[in-house]
Formats: C-alpha cells, sequence, structure tokens
C-alpha cells in the first residue's frame, strides 16, 4: 500500500511538473510576443527565490507596487498578503513568512516572548483618515470628543449639536451614525485606538488601544479593504482607514483636530511634520497626537518586522541576502513610491536609523551587508 | 351534504394554488440569483481574463490566471489525497456491511461529512501549516481532501451494494481470488457510482472558501509549487467581493461565473455517466 | 490467498484509518484549545465579552448569533422547501416537470457559498437597509437578518431534497386508500402524507439545521462581523464559524486563537450531534417503512 501511494504521489508530483513546465514556456511565449523589442525590459532577470511577507494592510498598496517594481527589475518575487498587523506579527513569531508588516512595533514583552531577537524597521508614514458615507459628501470636521463619543455610542446621529457646533455651514441629515472597524488585529485600529485613548478618557477607561479591541457597537470587516466597502456601501457609517484607500475610492474623509487645536487634513505634509520628532535608536514610536504644530493626529510609521539572526529553520543564505537587500533597496530606491501613493517618505534620519538596523543582521554570526 | 363537498374541493384548490405560489416563490428568485450573477460576470470573461494575473489594488483591468492554476492544483491534491482512500474505506463498508466496526466506521464517516469546513481548515492549519512552518496549496489539498473523503465513502459503498451478489459468488466460483473479484469484477461494475461520487466530491470542495482562508493564504503571482502558497478562485472572489475596488469586484463576479461553470459541468457530467453505465442489477 | 489476506487488511485498516482520522480531528482540536478552556473553563460559553485587550474570551454572542441566524433561517425557508417537496413528491406526475424542476433545485444547491454572500452583498442588502429605514431600526443593511436571509435560500434546496425523499417513503397503499375513500389530494398530504412523514421531516429539519450551524462564507459576508452580544434580529453579529474566518489568521494572542479553536470544537461538537439525530430519526422511519 505504502507503495502504491509513493507512486501516485511521484506520479502526482510528475505531472506538476510537467504542467508547470508547459505553463512556463506558455506565459513566456505570451510575454514576448507584444513588445518584442523590449524582451529584455519585459522579461524580469531569472530567480528562483521567492520571498513571502504578511500584514499590514496600511502599507499594502504601496507595497504591492514597490513589489511589482522590484520583481521587474531584480526577478525576486516578493508574495505579501495583506491580513492584517496582528496577523503579520503572528506569522513572523509561528516562522511561516520571511518578514511580518505592521502599523505598531513589537511591545518589548511581545519581543520578550521569542529567543530570537526581532528588528522592527519603518518603511514609511501614513495617515489614517476617517471616512464617512454621507449624501453630498461634505469635507467635516472632527473633535476628539466627537470622535471618542462616535466610537464609544453616545453620539448618535449625524445631525447632533456636537458635530453641528464645529462644522457650521454645513447640512447635517438626520441620519443614525453607524461605525465600521476592523475584525482583524489591525495596526490602523492600533493608531486610531491608540489616538482615541490619548484624547479621551473615558475611551482609555472603556475600551483602551491595541491591534484589535472590543467595540462597543457598529459593524466589522476584514482589513483596509474591507471596512473601505463596507463605508461605500452603508449610507450614514463612519470608519477609520489608511488614506490611499479613501483617495483610490474617491470617499470623503474628515479634518482632526490636533492637539494645537487646528484642523487638519491628512496631506504629505501633515503627515510628514508628525513624524518630525525624535526617534528611538530602536525607532521604535508612536506619532499619534504628535504636538508638532501642523501635524495630522491619526498618523504613524508602518514597520517590517524580520529575525536579526536570518539563519533559522533551515533558510539558505541566498534566501536571507534576497530579503536584506530587498529591505535595502525599499529604504531608498523604493521610497519614490510613497509620495503619489500619499504615503510619505521616511525622514533622512529614520532611514540612517534604519541603515543601522539592516547592517546589524546577521545569518548566523556574520553580518549579512558590510 | 353538497356544501361541505364544495367546501372540500375550495380548499384543495386553495391548498395547490398555495403550493404553486410557495414554490416559484422560491424557484424564481433562485433564477434570479443565477441571472444576476452571469449578467455581472459574463461581460468580464475573454482569453486576457482567463490568462492573465491580478493587478495591483485599485489598477483596472487584469485576469484571474493564478486562481484558475491554484484551484486546479488544490482539487489535484485533494483528490488524489482522498479518492484512493475513500474508494477503499467504501469498499470494506460495503464488504462487511454489518460488523461492530463497520458500524463505527459509518458513523464516523457521517460525522466527517457534517463537519464544517472552517474547522477542516483549522485542522489543515494545525496539522501542516503550524508544523511545516508556511502556508501551502498542500496544506489546502489537505483541508479539502478531508471534506471530500466522506463523499467518495458514501458514494463508493452505495454503488457496491446494488451490485447483485450473484455477481461476487460467480467470480469466486469461476476460481477468481477475492481480491480480483473486488477489483476487476465488483468495483468495475460499480465504476459509474463511484466516479459520479467523486465528481460530487469535486463540485462541491471547489467552491469552498473557507478552509482555505488560513491554508493556501493567496498569492499575486502564479504558482504551481505544491509547497508554496497560491491563490484559488473562491478565495479571489472572497477578497475581491469585500473590497472597494471597482476592477476587483469586476474580476469577482467573473471568477464567480467560472466557478459556476465548472461546478455546472462536473454536474453534468456526472448526470451522464449515471444515465449511461448505471449498475444494472 | 496470501495476497487476498493482505488485501482484506487493507481494507480493514482503511477503515480503523478513518476512525483515526476522526479522533484525531477531534484531538487536535481538542489539545489545542487546552489553554483557552484552563483559563475559562465552562464560563467561557456564557461569557459575554470577547475583548482581545483584557485577554477575555466568551463564546456568548457568537452561540446567541449561530442560533439565531439558523433559527431563523430555518423558519423562513420551511414554507419554501416544504412547498418545493409537496408539489414534486404529490402533485408533479409528469417526469419531465419534476426532472426540469429538479435539476433547477440542484444547481442551486451547487452554487459555492461564497457566491451566494457575493450576491447578497449587493443585491439582498440593500433590499434590507430598504425594509430598516421603513420599519425605523438602524440601517445597517447587513447584519443577523440578512445572513438568515441569505442561509435561507441557501438551505431550501438541501431540506426540499431530504422532504422529497421523506415524502417518497410513504407508502402508496395508503395513499390510494384514502383517495378511493374520496379524499381530495390536500386531505391526502394533509391527513395521511404529512402525519406519516413527521418524524422524517424532523429529522431532515435537523439535518438541514446542522448544516446552517457551520455554514460559514455566506454568513460571514454579510452579518456585519460584531463580537458583541446581538440585540435583535436587525443588529450586527458574528456566528461562530464567522468569527474563525474573521479572526484566525489575523489572532495575535496564543489564548485569542486558542479561544478560537475552541469555538471551533464547539461548533464540532455541535454538528455532529446534531447530524446524527437527525440521521437516526430519518433512519428509524425508513426502517418503519420497510
Amino acid at each position: 500500500m505504502k507503495r502504491i501511494f509513493t507512486t501516485i504521489f511521484i506520479g502526482f508530483l510528475g505531472l506538476n511538473l510537467t504542467a508547470c513546465s508547459f505553463m512556463k514556456s506558455k506565459s513566456e511565449v505570451k510575454t514576448t510576443s507584444p513588445a518584442p523589442l523590449k524582451t529584455a525590459a519585459v522579461q524580469p532577470p531569472s530567480n528562483t527565490v521567492t520571498l513571502l511577507g504578511a500584514g499590514s494592510t496600511f502599507g499594502y498598496p504601496l507595497y504591492s507596487k514597490m513589489f511589482q517594481a522590484y520583481y521587474k527589475k531584480r526577478g525576486v518575487k516578493v508574495n505579501y498578503e495583506p491580513i492584517g498587523s496582528g496577523g503579520g506579527q503572528r506569522q513572523l513569531f509561528n516562522k511561516t513568512v520571511d518578514f511580518g508588516a505592521s502599523d505598531v512595533y513589537l511591545t518589548s514583552a511581545q519581543m520578550k516572548k521569542t529567543k530570537d531577537s526581532i528588528l522592527n524597521m519603518p518603511t514609511c508614514m501614513g495617515a489614517v483618515a476617517v471616512t464617512y458615507n454621507l449624501p453630498g459628501n461634505p469635507v467635516l470636521k472632527f473633535t476628539p470628543q466627537i470622535l471618542a463619543g462616535i466610537f464609544l455610542g453616545t453620539i448618535k446621529k449625524w445631525n447632533n449639536p456636537a458635530i453641528e457646533k464645529v462644522n457650521k455651514g454645513i447640512h447635517l441629515p438626520d441620519l443614525p451614525i453607524m461605525t465600521v472597524h476592523r475584525t482583524d488585529g489591525s495596526g490602523d485600529t492600533g493608531i486610531f485606538t491608540s489616538y482615541l485613548a490619548k484624547v479621551s478618557a473615558s475611551w482609555k477607561k472603556k475600551v483602551g488601544h491595541g491591534l484589535a479591541v472590543s467595540w462597543p457597537n457598529g459593524l466589522g470587516a476584514k482589513g483596509n479593504a474591507g471596512v473601505a466597502g463596507l463605508i461605500e456601501k452603508t449610507p450614514g457609517s463612519i470608519g477609520y482607514i489608511t488614506l490611499i484607500y479613501a483617495l483610490q475610492n474617491h470617499m470623503s474623509y474628515g479634518l482632526v483636530m490636533n492637539s494645537h487645536k487646528e484642523f487638519i487634513k491628512p496631506t504629505l505634509k501633515s503627515i510628514s511634520l508628525a513624524g518630525n520628532v525624535k526617534l528611538p535608536p530602536d525607532t521604535r514610536i508612536l506619532v499619534t497626537n504628535s504636538n508638532v504644530p501642523g501635524a495630522y493626529p491619526i498618523s504613524g510609521f508602518t514597520w517590517l518586522l524580520f529575525y536579526k539572526n536570518q539563519k533559522y529553520q533551515g533558510r539558505t543564505k541566498q534566501r536571507a541576502k534576497e530579503l536584506v537587500k530587498l529591505l535595502w533597496w525599499m529604504l531608498h530606491k523604493g521610497q519614490k513610491f510613497t509620495k503619489p501613493m500619499d504615503y510619505a517618505p521616511l525622514p533622512p534620519k529614520a532611514v540612517k536609523l534604519d541603515e543601522k538596523i539592516l547592517k546589524s543582521v546577521t545569518f548566523g554570526v556574520k553580518p549579512l551587508l558590510k | 351534504m353538497e356544501s361541505s363537498y364544495l367546501l372540500r374541493l375550495a380548499k384543495d384548490r386553495i391548498f395547490f394554488a398555495l403550493i404553486v405560489f410557495f414554490a416559484s416563490l422560491t424557484i424564481l428568485p433562485l433564477l434570479f440569483i443565477l441571472f444576476y450573477i452571469l449578467k455581472n460576470g459574463l461581460t468580464v470573461i475573454s482569453w486576457r481574463f482567463l490568462t492573465t494575473l491580478p493587478k495591483p489594488a485599485g489598477e483596472p483591468g487584469g485576469g484571474i490566471s493564478n486562481a484558475i492554476v491554484g484551484t486546479a492544483l488544490l482539487v489535484l491534491t485533494a483528490g488524489l489525497l482522498s479518492i484512493p482512500f475513500g474508494i477503499l474505506v467504501g469498499i470494506y463498508l460495503s464488504e462487511n456491511p454489518n460488523g461492530l466496526m463497520a458500524r463505527w466506521v459509518r458513523v464516523s464517516n457521517r460525522i466527517l461529512q457534517g463537519v464544517p469546513s472552517i474547522v477542516a481548515g483549522i485542522i489543515a492549519y494545525v496539522w501542516i501549516v503550524k508544523t511545516s512552518g508556511g502556508f501551502s496549496v498542500f496544506s489546502g489539498g489537505i483541508a479539502l481532501g478531508m471534506l471530500m473523503i466522506p463523499i467518495v465513502v458514501q458514494s463508493t459503498e452505495e454503488t457496491l451494494k446494488l451490485v447483485p451478489g450473484a455477481l461476487k459468488e460467480a467470480s469466486l466460483a469461476l476460481g477468481a481470488s477475492y481480491t480480483s473479484t473486488i477489483l476487476k469484477v465488483i468495483v468495475p461494475t460499480g465504476l459509474s457510482g463511484i466516479v459520479t461520487g467523486i465528481l460530487l466530491g469535486v463540485s462541491r470542495v471547489i467552491g469552498e472558501t473557507a478552509p482555505l482562508l488560513f491554508t493556501v493564504f493567496g498569492n499575486p503571482f502564479m504558482s504551481y509549487r505544491l509547497f508554496k502558497p497560491a491563490n484559488a478562485l473562491p478565495l479571489l472572489i472572497f477578497n475581491y467581493a469585500l473590497s472597494p475596488y471597482h476592477s476587483w469586484q469586476d474580476l469577482a463576479w467573473g471568477a464567480s461565473v467560472v466557478l459556476i461553470g465548472l461546478v455546472m459541468t462536473l454536474n453534468l457530467i456526472s448526470k451522464f455517466l449515471v444515465a449511461k453505465w448505471k449498475v444494472r442489477s | 490467498m496470501k495476497t487476498d489476506s493482505l488485501f482484506r487488511f487493507i481494507l480493514f485498516l482503511s477503515g480503523a484509518l478513518l476512525l483515526v482520522l476522526l479522533g484525531a480531528v477531534f484531538l487536535t482540536l481538542f489539545f489545542s484549545s487546552i489553554p483557552s478552556i484552563k483559563s475559562f473553563g465552562f464560563l467561557f460559553v456564557f461569557g459575554k465579552d470577547w475583548n482581545p485587550i483584557s485577554k477575555e474570551f466568551g463564546a456568548l454572542p457568537f452561540l446567541i448569533g449561530t442560533f439565531l441566524t439558523s433559527t431563523a433561517a430555518l423558519l423562513f425557508s420551511l414554507p419554501f422547501s416544504l412547498a418545493i417537496s409537496i408539489l414534486l413528491g404529490e402533485y408533479l406526475s409528469n417526469p419531465f416537470f419534476s426532472a426540469v424542476f429538479k435539476s433547477v433545485i440542484e444547481l442551486l444547491a451547487g452554487i459555492p457559498s461564497v457566491i451566494y454572500g457575493f450576491w447578497g452583498l449587493f443585491v439582498l442588502v440593500p433590499v434590507v437597509r430598504w425594509l430598516e429605514l421603513k420599519i425605523h431600526v438602524l440601517p445597517y443593511g447587513v447584519g443577523i437578518f440578512t445572513a438568515s436571509l441569505v442561509l435561507s435560500i441557501m438551505i431550501i434546496p438541501y431540506s426540499a431534497f431530504l422532504a422529497i425523499e421523506i415524502l417518497k417513503l410513504v407508502p402508496p397503499e395508503i395513499k390510494e386508500a384514502a383517495y378511493s375513500l374520496g379524499a381530495t389530494r390536500y386531505e391526502v398530504v394533509k391527513k395521511v402524507a404529512l402525519p406519516y412523514s413527521y418524524s422524517g421531516i424532523f429529522g431532515g429539519i435537523l439535518l438541514a439545521y446542522g448544516r446552517a450551524l457551520g455554514e460559514t462564507m455566506a454568513v460571514t459576508m454579510v452579518i456585519g462581523n460584531s463580537d458583541f452580544l446581538p440585540k435583535s434580529l436587525f443588529s450586527p453579529g458574528n456566528t461562530i464559524a464567522s468569527v474563525i474566518a474573521n479572526e484566525f489568521t489575523e489572532a495575535a494572542g496564543r489564548l485569542h486563537l486558542s479561544s478560537l479553536i475552541e469555538l471551533g470544537l464547539i461548533l464540532f461538537v455541535l454538528t455532529a450531534v446534531t447530524n446524527i439525530l437527525g440521521d437516526l430519526i430519518v433512519k428509524k422511519m425508513s426502517f418503519q417503512e420497510s
């Protein structure tokens, strides 16, 4: 019986391989035929390593752009799945991925849980926008009290006097407010709730902050895409998503009051300003409710997480090298993709810190970068 | 007397009308669902759609080739894991209809048949993903295979039960060994039923999404590797249906039509087989 | 002869392996739930909070969500599936018609869950939102009610098939006897066929219920995915299956993951018990008949 199964299995693998080579040759023909002159450019350099990453949906639109460009240039495929920051952290702990991505750095308690040390490397900055679905798509202003009230469920209607007071001249409908939150462990949730916890004592007491919290009301949806999709389909709803998702889908998003009582729109500039603070050497800092004038208060860095010693679970040195090369590229040439997608590039001092962090990555005892 | 008869007749008519009303009220919306999906999906489908990869978030165009390949790999893996095993168990049950052990096996099979697909996903995650340290087509195949086994077992047992006992006795009387009687006489006689069961099993698991969420993981690129993550049709539908991007929603409608087409084809083939090679008893 | 005994052994081994497989499934779920069982014990099923920050996990919202959606779905679908089965079983004697009807139902039973969810999200949700605005409840559109609707549409084909099979078991002699006494069709259905098959239909209902309990994707897409106790039928909620689908890959902590697996264990036991009970009842009826 064992033999039968082995034969079947080997047969299957064989089939798999022939199917594979057949399909490959077909796809090669396809890519070359439309632009025969540009074959060299179209055909990426061959490389067998596929790196696997997972986590943040905050960074996903940017990363998918970056990784596509990187594949065209270096032929290294990066399969990145946007499963949420909490998922990115867990999959890294489980060693099922080469790198995790999270919009909230690992806490010291989390880092202590594994015996292998993990590095946090920020890749860019972004904003969590407060988006809503209202007739006429007005641009609204939100104070911290309004946001906390809405998500705690104490402000129930759009024409609540508190909202009307700061939004004079805008017609607010007599519509119930429905909140939408993330169901997956999410960095957006982390950033958003850390902001609410900083500005509202009752939020801090009743809900707290973290990648996933116990929401007192409202709907849940998976990933930034899921929240954006649900808000789009639900008139009267409000939620928080990464800025790029609101822009790509032409959704309205509001101005939020910062610690200097200014109403700030999330833009490249206001996000960058939020990061204009002194960074700790390990880059682990939350910049929500920043005290820099002009800064958008719900901004944050987003990090990639990976092991300091890349020699684990039989990984090859080549794989580790490709990972470090990719990360180095993301810090430098990759940064040019940030601005067109409304992420803020890393401030120069963060790049310096990142370089240092990358240089500390080893394979066994030897550093991978000189 | 006369009036009570009329009353009874009227009741009968009203009842009939009600039955027809409810039944058509069911069938029509159900057909509407199908129509709606086809309407949205058929316009998307083209050769390009079937042969190219999905585009990054928010960019128009793109196709579902990686999901088609991934689904094919998943079904192959699930089939190889479940079909031989399922047939063997089915033969065992039909050969030992009343044994104590067979009864337990039958009950277990019934329980397995009712295992919610999401639970199969958890099992495959704990068994394969966690231990092998990675998401893979293989782990998804295990989950789907687990859902397919009971269907294959049941259809094999039921078909083989229909094979007349005289056939077996005749074969044994002619001096054929037990093994060759089963494998060369009984199983070929019931082949159509077994194949039908397999096709039904495939058509059930091909659209399963829940167990894939934490096993095959998804992959925006093409991948033919058994031990690497891949995309799959139902997974793509789920992810893209919930997204706000209209281009992705279109891909999901198109993929839905492809998936329904596959399920329908499998059902038609199995119907045809049933009609053609009925077990003659 | 040697090959024969080997072959018999292989058959036996396969049967045994199936038992082992089921045992392994149960044990896997059980052992992976131990951290959660240790922390919460029996209180797990009564806990109202599902809070990843304070690391308190209670299953009550999801148990209630599961029972609410499945029961509502069953109630919605019952008149329809019974109507179809009576129409096909008692009225439509034309084989062509009933074949067409049956193929349509089969086709609908074959549509994957995720596609029903997709359709529900785009077609049913706006309709429900309109209804909710009319009756002045929060117009979420998605929620337990919507999930029940989608679920009921999905189980109609399944329960209709079961009911047809069960009505078939009614011996034709007693029906004919009733007809010869001058009974109308309605009277035969009401006084002969249905009473004869009550228990069987109840078994069939249980089987359909078992199916509804574990249904995941369509429900996940339209139920609203909220972890708090549902306040009404129109409130957003979560079922056991949908909360696993939503949080399993992302669950950050060990206890969170283990609690999700314990939910899976509960679901596994629930569906197994429902299915076995349903089977027993249906079988008892077919034995009576034969």
